[in-house]
């Protein structure tokens, strides 16, 4: 009897296999990990400031309070998608909201960009390099941080903030991290 | 005909295979720009995913080129570079997925699947040899069991 189990073996490690598969076929490999850089120090930058501006962005501001820190372009359609809302939380001034522009074809599309839809930020740097943005493990834009007080980064938003995220995660963590 | 051999001699030399790299971006030193190469080919672009850094069109992979050759050029080891974009990144950069407990499955799955089945048919082989041609074991029948099976066939044969 023990030898004919021994033939069904294969039979279950062939079982095995497929829920594996399974299991992984079902993960959108597009979606990307947000968690590699949770609860590190984000990285000392100093980013020159958008064409016809005096004041660029620096690791130093954003350190002290609370804040988001978000990466954004003229070219990301995305972007427009929360400028309203971002637009929002600076009229009521809810939280700093720091800029990093980066990978702009020409420096006066940013500033086109925010004078036509208007400008929500506290700061902005622009990355002309990419050496900041491969620093924040950037993909895409928008990307939105959570950076607590002492500089650590507490959460990464991939895609548009909308109401919904807001009010679902990134409003709770921001109120308990000003708790702290 | 001349003419015709150096035009052809210029066209093959040009039609070098298509690079990502940009002139602007290779390094003086040959051997710094080798090993750049190399680095590059391990690194995936974040964008577009099956493709290394060396080999993608994209803005992304452009910057972390230049990176790469950066931090070659001040003297990072090429260990140290990947190392750095695996901090920021996660393994996710790297195309060929490190070993790791994670992944002892991925990597030597295949290779113990292989061993199981290969042991499976040895002792498959090994027993069948061992167990005698049919009937080798049995004993011959009884007289009465012969006086049986005789009955059994005459009757058989009766009703037929």
């Amino acid at each position: 009897m023990s030898s004919r189990l021994f033939f069904f073996i294969p039979l279950v490690l062939f079982g095995v296999l497929v829920i594996y598969f399974a299991v992984g076929l079902t993960k959108d490999p597009s979606k990307l990990d947000t968690k590699v850089l949770l609860n590190q120090p984000m990285g000392e930058f100093k980013l020159i400031p958008v064409k016809g501006r005096t004041e660029g962005l620096t690791s130093e501001d954003v350190k002290g309070e609370v804040s988001l820190v978000n990466f954004f372009g003229s070219w990301c359609v995305a972007c427009l998608q929360e400028h309203p809302f971002f637009m929002k939380l600076a009229e009521k001034n809810v939280i700093p909201l720091y800029g990093v522009d980066w990978d702009e074809k020409n420096p006066n599309d940013v500033v086109r960009w925010l004078a036509r839809h208007g400008d929500p930020y506290t700061k902005i740097g622009v990355d002309v390099t990419g050496e900041t943005i491969i620093d924040w493990g950037i993909t895409g834009a928008p990307e939105t941080f959570v950076v607590d007080k002492e500089g650590l980064i507490r959460y990464k938003h991939l895609g548009p903030i909308t109401q919904r995220s807001w009010n679902e995660t990134l409003w709770p963590l921001i109120q308990e991290l000003r708790k702290q | 005909m001349k003419k015709f051999m150096i035009v052809l001699a210029a066209l093959v030399a040009l039609s070098a295979p298509a690079l990502a790299v940009e002139p602007d971006e290779v390094l003086d030193d040959p051997i710094l720009e080798q090993r750049a190469r190399e680095v590059s080919k391990d690194l995936r672009c974040v964008v577009c995913q099956n493709q290394s850094i060396d080999d993608s069109d994209s803005g992304i992979a452009k910057k972390m080129r230049v990176l790469v050759r950066d931090r070659i050029s001040q003297g990072d080891s090429n260990q140290e570079v990947k190392d750095y974009l695996v901090s920021r990144y996660g393994d996710f950069v790297l195309l060929k997925p490190p070993v790791k407990a994670k992944t002892l499955i991925l990597w030597f799955g295949p290779a113990v699947m292989v061993v199981i089945g290969l042991i499976g048919i040895i002792f498959y082989y090994r027993r069948r040899a061992k167990e005698k041609p049919e009937n080798a074991g049995a004993k011959p029948l009884s007289p009465q069991e012969k006086a049986r099976l005789e009955a059994l066939l005459k009757e058989e044969g009766n009703q037929s």
